[in-house]
């Protein structure tokens, strides 16, 4: 129990960490937020359950009032503001792409674990949580869902890139320190 | 301290946390009954207004935090406007900041452990076990404790980076990074276990 607390709690203050520094850029200098990666390895290093508490936890304490999100935002206004659906939708993008880990380990992810941690996270960190964020979007400003989904179209594709490198940083990671996964 | 918390006092500070949580609450249903841009301009100002017995440092901080909407005020009324429902757009508009800035004045001037108190009497309201409150206590307290820490771990790794290379650090530094608090989280417990008896 002990070790499940301190997992969820340090990966919730990674997923703090990373939006803050340091800063990150891809090949070409554009400067991208590691926050959400965070969100996709809390589920693919935790696994389903551990990830999305992690994620919780993390809301919780923004909820609460720290400035834990990049750019060191945080409080009870951003649940308030158009991007709430992505936030709502974090704890669930960690569990699908924990659950998809976990379901493909013995098969995909056993043969290809690159390819196939990167295509639990662009499911869980990219198709669910844009149908959570679209839809949050959608509600708070009023447009339709196809308005809001053409808005939300230009993130789509450094998600994508971050659920790739989810992927290998996954791989590195476990085959560092192979026991992560036990419960 | 990590707090958004201000250290400009001001008469919202000596309400209570929950009178501040329900009333936020309540106004945060009330304004979806705004229909007008004039009813919706007057919820906004009167928000505004409720900044300025702090003065102009604590107005600017709540001017601060409301800053990161602006891309998303400039889609919608741009929207609205070519579609021909500008006024639409400036409810929608007002609406959102004000609700923003209203949840904002709240986390300004309410202090954590005044937030962590209501939160605890609500769980506790809905029956949850002591033990599983103490263990929430412990995992909010590594957090705060940890995540100054991590970050001066990043920023220790982004420095050795630039040490080493004429590149910026890349995403190679979220796998030491992740290592690094998985192995914090591994003492902690074993830390944990030998002094708690249990959680």
């Amino acid at each position: 129990m002990e070790r499940n607390i301190t997992l969820i709690a340090l990966f919730a203050a990674l997923i703090a960490a990373l939006g803050l520094v340091p800063k990150f850029d891809l090949a070409g200098g554009v400067p991208i937020t590691a926050q959400s990666m965070g969100v996709m390895l809390a589920g693919s290093l935790l696994g389903a359950r551990r990830g999305a508490l992690a994620v919780l936890l993390f809301l919780f304490l923004v909820a609460l009032g720290l400035p834990l999100l990049a750019g060191g935002r945080g409080g009870l206004g951003v649940f308030a503001g158009p991007t709430v659906g992505f936030l709502i939708g974090w704890p669930a993008a960690a569990f699908v792409t924990g659950w998809l880990v976990g379901v493909w380990r013995d098969g995909l992810f056993g043969r290809m674990p690159v390819a196939g941690t990167a295509l639990a996270a662009l499911v869980g960190g990219v198709g669910v949580l844009y149908a959570f964020g679209i839809g949050g979007f959608a509600l708070i400003t009023e447009q339709s869902l196809t308005a809001s989904a053409a808005i939300m179209l230009v993130f789509i594709p450094g998600d994508i890139i971050k659920a790739v490198l989810t992927g290998f940083i996954t791989q590195g990671v476990l085959r560092a320190r192979p026991g992560l996964l036990r419960a | 301290m990590l707090s958004l918390t201000s250290e400009v006092r001001t008469p919202w500070h000596g309400v209570s946390a929950r009178a501040k949580l329900l009333g936020l609450l309540a106004a945060t249903v009330a304004a979806f009954w705004l229909a007008t841009p004039a009813q919706a301009l007057a919820f906004a100002a009167l928000v505004a207004g409720m900044h300025l017995p702090g003065g102009a440092r604590f107005a600017r901080q709540g001017a601060r935090m409301l800053w990161p909407l602006w891309p998303f005020v400039a889609v919608i009324l741009i929207w609205h406007a070519v579609t021909g429902a500008f006024a639409q757009g400036v409810v929608i508009v007002a609406r959102m900041v004000a609700l923003v800035g209203l949840a904002n004045l709240v986390t300004m001037t309410t202090r954590l452990q005044d937030i962590l108190a209501q939160v605890d009497a609500a769980l506790a309201l809905i029956r949850l076990p002591a033990r599983a409150r103490t263990r929430l206590a412990l995992a909010v307290a590594l957090v705060i404790r940890f995540t100054p820490v991590l970050m001066q771990r990043g920023s220790a790794l982004a420095q050795a980076w630039r040490a080493r290379s004429a590149r910026r650090p890349g995403w190679r530094l979220v796998l030491p990074f992740a290592l690094s608090a998985i192995d914090d989280a591994e003492q902690v417990a074993e830390a944990l276990r030998a002094r708690s008896g249990g959680l």
